[in-house]
C-alpha cells in the first residue's frame, strides 16, 4: 500500500527520469550499434508501459504526481497527472516506439553519422514531452518546453550541411525568441497578476481565475503567451517548422508533426483551460484574437501548401494548416469545440506522422523528394502510399480515418457557439486539404510511371514499412474506436469525466 | 574554536599567505598544499557560519570584537545572512580556484614567480573576505586596498607584455576609486565621528534630520562613484575587459567570479547597513534614477558588446559588466523580489562566470591563447570542458531550471512589482544577445565541420575538469533547488525589506 502510493507520487518524475536513463544508455553502447538501439526500444517500451499503467491509474480516479521543488510559494517544479496530460503522455510516449523503430531502419538504411548523438538528444526530446505533459505549473511546463527547444537542435542541424546549418538557426532563433520576447514576459504579467499571493501551479477553470488585475493587462498577457508558444506554429510566427524540415525525416516525424509542435498547442490549451479558464477569456473578449488567429492561418497555411513541390515542405504546411485546428477549437470557448481541439492533438498526431513516414520511405527507397517525381509510385511501393492515402484523408477528414471524427465535433462546436465565419473556413479549408494531397494519391495510383525508369516493386526497409503500417492502422482505428482520446479530451475540457 | 572562527576565517590565510613564500624557497611545489589547506579551512570556516546565522534569527548575526576591543574603540567583524552569502562565495570561489589553477600555472607563470603568486593570490582572497565580513568602514577600506594591489599584481603577472599594462591602468582606475571611498569615509565620518557600520546607522535613524546635511549626501556619491568604478558598472567598466583578457587564467579565473561582485556586495552593505532603506528611498531620488539606468544600460550593451569579441576571456569579460548590471539593479529596485534577485545572482553569477573562465582557461591550456575560434570541434576532443560551457552557457542565458533564470525571474518581478515596467524588456533584450554568444560558441564546440581540425587536442588534466564541474553543477543546483533563493528571502528580510 505505501509502496504504491509512493509509486503514484513519483511514476511522472520516473517517466523523465526513464528517458533520461536511456540516453545514458545509449550514450555508453555508442560503441555497438545493436546495443543502443536495443536499448532506445527498451527505454521507450518502459516508458510506455509506464505510461499506461498511470492512466489505468488515473481513470481510477487516483491523484498521481507530487511537487519536487518549491522555490518560492508558487514557483514550484512538479507534476500532477490529468486528462490533457495523460492524453499528451500517451501520444508520446507511444509513437515514440513505432519512430524509434522507423528511425532504425531510416538511419541505417542510410548510413547516417553520428546516430549515438541522434538517438540521445531523441530520447533527451522525449523526457521534456513526459516533462511537460505531466507539468503541474506553468514554470515546469516553460522549462520543459525551453529543454525541448535546445535538445532538438542537434536534431535538425544533424546533416550539418550549409542548409541544414540556416535551418537550425532560424528554428532556434524563432523557438528561443518567441519563448523569451513573449513567453516570458507573459510570465512575469500572469505572476503579477496573482496580486499579493502569486502562482504558476495550474487550476481547473483556471489560475487567474480570481484575479483582480485589469482585463487589458490579462489579455496582453493572453495575447504574449499564445505568440510566445510559437511551437503551436501560428502565422507569423511559423517559419521555423518549414525550415525544420532539413532534419532526417524520422525527427520532422516525431518531433515535427508530434512532439514539437504538440508541445506548442498543448501549451496553448493549458493557457486557454488552467491558466486564464474559459469563463475569464469570455469576459475579456480576447479568445477571438485566438480563433481569427487560427482561420488565418489555417486557410494562408493550405494555399501556400498547394504550391509546394517538395513532399516535406507541402507536409510542414500541412502541419501548420492542422495546428491551428487545434487552436481554433479551443478559442471557441464552447465545451463541443474545445473538446475537438483537444482531440485533434491525438488524431493529428496520428495521421501526420504516417505522412511523413510515408514521406521518407520514399526517399529512402527512391530518393524522390519531390511531388510532381511521384507519378506512379503506388505501384512500387503500395504499402505505402495506401498508408499515405490513409493519412490524406484523414487530412481532409473522410472516413474511414480519424481525422472526420474531430472535424465533426469542430463542426458542431461551431454551430452551438453561432460561429458561422469558422463554419466557412472549415468548409474552404476541407476543400483546400483534399486539393493538396489528392492530385499526390492520383499521381501515385492512377499515372503512369515516366517512361525510362525503373517500374519493379521496391519498398522501404521492412522497420520503415512497419512502423508506417502501424501508424496507419491507428490512424482507421481511431475511427472506429476513438472513445480513449476522445473521453480524455471531454475530461479536459469540461471538468471532471 | 567556533566562537573564533569570525577572525580565524581571516588570520589563517593571512598567516599561510605570509609562510607560503619561505616553504615554497625550501621546497617547489609545496606552496600549493598550504594554499589550499588555508583556503579549505576558510571554506569551511565560511558555510560553518552562514550555517550558524541561517538557523537563527532573520536579523541575527555572529558579532567578533577584535582583541577583544568592544566597537567603538575597536574594530568589529559581523557575519549576518547577507554578508555570509558573499564570504561563502568568495571562499569557494578561491578554493576551487586554488585547485584549479595548478596545471594552469606550470603553463602561464615561471616556476621561480611561483611562490609570489600563491602568496599574492592568498592575500587577495584574505583581502575580499575582509571587505566581506568587516563591520568598520575604515577598516574595510584597508581590505579594500589589499585586494586591489594584489589584484593589480595578480593581473600584471599574465604572460604578456599587454598584461603590465592592463594591470597598470586598472591601478590608475581603481586608485581614484578607492579615492572616493576614502573621501566618503573621511565625510562620513566628519559627520558622524564613529566609523562602525552599526553605530553610523543607528545615530542616522535616530535622527533622519541628518539626511538633509550636504555632507551625507556627498558621502554617499562619493562611496556611489568609487564603488561603480570598482564594480566595472557600465560606462566605468573600461579598465575590467583588458584586465581580465590580460591576466593569467587563474586570476582571471578569481577575479571575474570574486571581485567585482564583492564590490557590489560594498554598495549593497554602505546602502543598507551605513545609511539605511530611508536614505535610499527618500533623500536622493537622483542617484537611484542615475544607478538605474546605468544597471538597465550595463544589462544591455554588456552582451551587446561581448557577441563582436573574438577573444574568449575578453567576451566573457563584457559579459560580466551585463551581469553586474543585474546585482546593482537588485538594490535599486529596494523591493523584496529585486534584492532577493540580486542576492542570489552573487552565487549564480559566480558558479556561471566561475565555470567558463575554467573553460577559457582551459582554452589556454592546450592551445596558448583564448582565440575564440579555437574552441572549433572541441566537443568531440574535451567533451567534459564542453559540457560545463554548455551548461554555464545556459545559465547566463537564463534558461529556466538553470540558476540564471531564477535571478532574472526575480529581477522581473521586483520591476513589476516596484512599477519600473521598462526593466522586462531590458531584462528580455539582454537575454537574447547572451544567447546569440552563447550560441555562437556552442555552435563552435558542438557542431563544427567534420573536416577541421579541432586545436584543442585533448581533455584537460582532472585537476582542472573537476573544479569546472563542481561550478557547472553549481548552476543546475541553484537553479533546480529552493536553497539560494531561500538564504537570499531570509537576507532580503534581515536588510529591512517587507515580505
Amino acid at each position: 500500500m505505501m509502496l504504491a502510493m509512493t509509486l503514484l507520487e513519483i511514476a511522472p518524475a520516473v517517466s523523465v527520469g526513464v528517458c533520461l536513463l536511456g540516453v545514458f544508455g545509449i550514450v555508453l553502447a555508442r560503441r555497438s550499434p545493436n546495443v543502443r538501439e536495443a536499448v532506445s526500444l527498451i527505454t521507450a517500451g518502459v516508458n510506455f508501459v509506464l505510461v499506461l499503467w498511470m492512466y489505468c491509474q488515473f481513470q481510477d480516479g487516483k491523484e498521481i504526481g507530487s511537487t519536487l521543488v518549491e522555490i518560492v510559494p508558487g514557483l514550484s517544479l512538479g507534476f500532477r497527472v490529468d486528462a490533457l496530460g495523460i492524453l499528451f503522455g500517451l501520444i508520446a510516449s507511444s509513437l515514440w516506439i513505432v519512430n524509434t523503430l522507423y528511425s532504425i531502419g531510416y538511419m541505417r538504411a542510410h548510413d547516417e553519422h553520428k546516430q549515438t548523438r541522434f538517438f540521445s538528444c531523441f530520447a533527451i526530446a522525449i523526457a521534456a514531452c513526459m516533462g511537460a505533459a505531466f507539468s503541474s505549473s506553468l514554470f515546469s511546463l516553460f522549462a520543459f518546453y525551453e529543454l525541448l527547444t535546445i535538445c532538438t537542435y542537434p536534431l535538425v542541424i544533424h546533416a550539418e550541411t550549409e542548409t541544414a546549418k540556416a535551418g537550425a538557426k532560424r528554428y532556434v532563433t524563432y523557438l528561443l525568441g518567441a519563448s523569451t520576447l513573449f513567453l516570458l514576459p507573459a510570465l512575469f504579467l500572469i505572476w503579477y497578476a496573482g496580486g499579493d499571493n502569486p502562482t504558476m501551479a495550474f487550476a481547473e477553470g483556471g489560475l487567474l481565475a480570481s484575479s483582480t488585475a485589469s482585463h487589458g493587462l490579462l489579455g496582453l498577457a493572453f495575447v504574449l503567451s499564445v505568440i510566445g508558444l510559437a511551437k503551436c506554429g501560428m502565422m507569423p510566427f511559423h517559419s521555423w517548422l518549414p525550415a525544420a524540415m532539413v532534419a532526417p525525416t524520422p525527427v520532422s516525424a516525431l518531433l515535427h508533426a508530434v512532439a514539437v509542435v504538440k508541445m506548442g498547442v498543448f501549451g496553448v490549451s493549458r493557457i486557454v483551460l488552467h491558466v486564464f479558464g474559459i469563463d475569464l477569456l469570455e469576459d475579456i473578449g480576447i479568445h477571438q484574437f485566438l480563433v481569427w488567429g487560427a482561420c488565418f492561418t489555417i486557410v494562408t497555411a493550405s494555399l501556400v501548401a498547394l504550391v509546394q513541390d517538395n513532399l516535406k515542405r507541402r507536409l510542414a504546411y500541412s502541419t501548420i494548416s492542422q495546428l491551428s485546428y487545434v487552436l481554433l477549437g479551443l478559442g471557441m470557448l464552447v465545451p463541443a469545440a474545445g473538446m475537438a481541439g483537444v482531440l485533434h492533438i491525438g488524431v493529428h498526431a496520428f495521421s501526420k506522422i504516417t505522412l511523413f513516414f510515408a514521406a521518407g520511405a520514399i526517399y529512402v527507397a527512391l530518393h524522390k523528394t519531390k511531388v510532381s517525381e511521384l507519378d506512379g509510385i503506388g505501384r512500387r511501393m503500395p504499402i505505402t502510399m495506401t498508408a499515405f492515402t490513409i493519412g490524406a484523408l484523414s487530412m481532409i477528414g473522410l472516413p474511414p480515418a480519424a481525422g472526420v471524427v474531430s472535424k465533426w465535433f469542430l463542426v458542431q462546436g461551431a454551430a452551438d457557439g453561432a460561429w458561422y465565419g469558422v463554419l466557412a473556413v472549415l468548409v474552404v479549408s476541407a476543400l483546400l486539404n483534399a486539393a493538396y494531397f489528392l492530385p499526390i494519391v492520383w499521381r501515385a495510383f492512377f499515372k503512369p510511371t515516366p517512361p525510362g525508369e525503373d517500374d519493379g516493386y521496391k519498398e522501404a526497409p521492412l522497420l520503415c514499412v512497419v512502423a508506417l503500417s502501424i501508424t496507419a492502422a491507428a490512424t482507421i482505428a481511431l475511427f472506429f474506436l476513438p472513445d480513449i482520446f476522445a473521453d480524455l479530451a471531454r475530461a479536459a475540457v469540461g471538468g471532471g469525466s | 574554536m567556533t566562537q573564533h572562527l569570525p577572525v580565524l576565517v581571516i588570520v589563517v590565510p593571512l598567516l599561510t599567505a605570509l609562510i607560503v613564500p619561505l616553504v615554497e624557497r625550501v621546497r617547489r611545489g609545496s606552496a600549493w598544499y598550504l594554499v589550499t589547506g588555508a583556503l579549505l579551512f576558510s571554506t569551511y570556516a565560511a558555510i560553518q557560519m552562514l550555517v550558524q546565522v541561517s538557523s537563527g534569527p532573520i536579523e541575527g548575526s555572529i558579532r567578533y570584537a577584535l582583541g577583544a576591543w568592544s566597537a567603538p574603540m575597536g574594530i568589529e567583524y559581523v557575519v549576518d545572512r547577507v554578508n555570509g552569502i558573499v564570504l561563502t562565495m568568495v571562499a569557494v570561489v578561491g578554493l576551487i580556484s586554488a585547485v584549479w589553477m595548478r596545471p594552469s600555472l606550470k603553463m602561464e607563470i615561471r616556476e621561480q614567480a611561483r611562490g609570489s603568486y600563491y602568496t599574492v593570490f592568498l592575500l587577495c582572497c584574505v583581502g575580499f573576505m575582509g571587505m566581506t565580513i568587516t563591520g568598520d568602514i575604515f577598516n574595510l577600506y584597508v581590505f579594500l586596498e589589499i585586494a586591489s594591489i594584489t589584484s593589480y599584481v595578480l593581473i600584471a603577472m599574465g604572460k604578456r607584455r599587454q598584461a603590465l599594462y592592463a594591470g597598470y591602468s586598472y591601478l590608475i582606475v581603481g586608485s581614484i576609486g578607492a579615492t572616493f571611498i576614502l573621501l566618503g569615509i573621511g565625510h562620513l565620518y566628519m559627520r558622524t565621528g564613529v566609523l562602525s557600520m552599526a553605530d553610523i546607522v543607528a545615530l542616522f535613524e535616530a535622527n533622519p534630520e541628518l539626511f538633509e546635511k550636504s555632507d551625507v549626501r556627498v558621502a554617499f556619491a562619493f562611496f556611489t562613484v568609487g564603488l561603480a568604478m570598482k564594480m566595472a558598472l557600465f560606462p566605468l567598466h573600461g579598465w575590467q575587459p583588458s584586465a581580465y583578457t590580460q591576466a593569467p587564467s587563474a586570476a582571471s579565473l578569481f577575479i571575474a567570479a570574486t571581485s567585482t561582485k564583492v564590490s557590489a556586495y560594498v554598495f549593497y552593505r554602505i546602502s543598507f547597513s551605513v545609511f539605511g532603506i530611508q536614505f535610499l528611498e527618500s533623500a536622493l531620488p537622483v542617484i537611484r534614477d542615475g544607478l538605474l539606468v546605468m544597471a538597465a544600460a550595463a544589462i544591455v550593451l554588456g552582451p551587446l558588446l561581448a557577441i563582436r569579441q573574438n577573444n574568449l576571456k575578453r567576451l566573457l569579460a563584457y559579459s560580466s559588466v551585463g551581469q553586474i548590471g543585474y546585482i546593482m539593479l537588485g538594490v535599486v529596485l529596494l523591493n523584496m523580489d529585486g534584492v532577493t534577485g540580486g542576492l542570489i545572482h552573487f552565487w549564480n553569477h559566480a558558479a556561471a562566470k566561475g565555470a567558463l573562465f575554467c573553460v577559457a582557461g582551459a582554452l589556454v591550456y592546450r592551445t596558448g591563447s583564448a582565440r575564440i575560434a579555437d574552441l572549433a570541434g572541441m566537443g568531440r576532443t574535451a567533451p567534459w570542458t564542453a559540457t560545463v560551457l554548455t551548461i554555464s552557457g545556459c545559465s547566463m542565458i537564463g534558461v529556466p531550471l538553470t540558476a540564471g533564470f531564477l535571478s532574472k525571474w526575480y529581477l522581473g518581478a521586483g520591476a513589476l512589482a516596484a512599477d519600473r515596467w521598462m526593466i522586462v524588456p531590458v531584462l528580455l533584450a539582454s537575454s537574447i544577445f547572451t544567447a546569440i554568444y552563447v550560441w555562437r560558441l556552442l555552435s563552435l564546440v558542438w557542431f563544427a565541420p567534420k573536416e577541421a581540425v579541432p586545436a584543442v587536442t585533448k581533455e584537460v588534466p582532472w585537476a582542472m575538469r573537476g573544479p569546472a564541474l563542481v561550478l557547472a553543477a553549481g548552476c543546475l543546483v541553484f537553479g533546480l533547488s529552493s536553497i539560494s533563493v531561500s538564504i537570499a528571502r531570509d537576507a532580503a528580510r534581515a536588510l529591512g525589506l517587507g515580505s
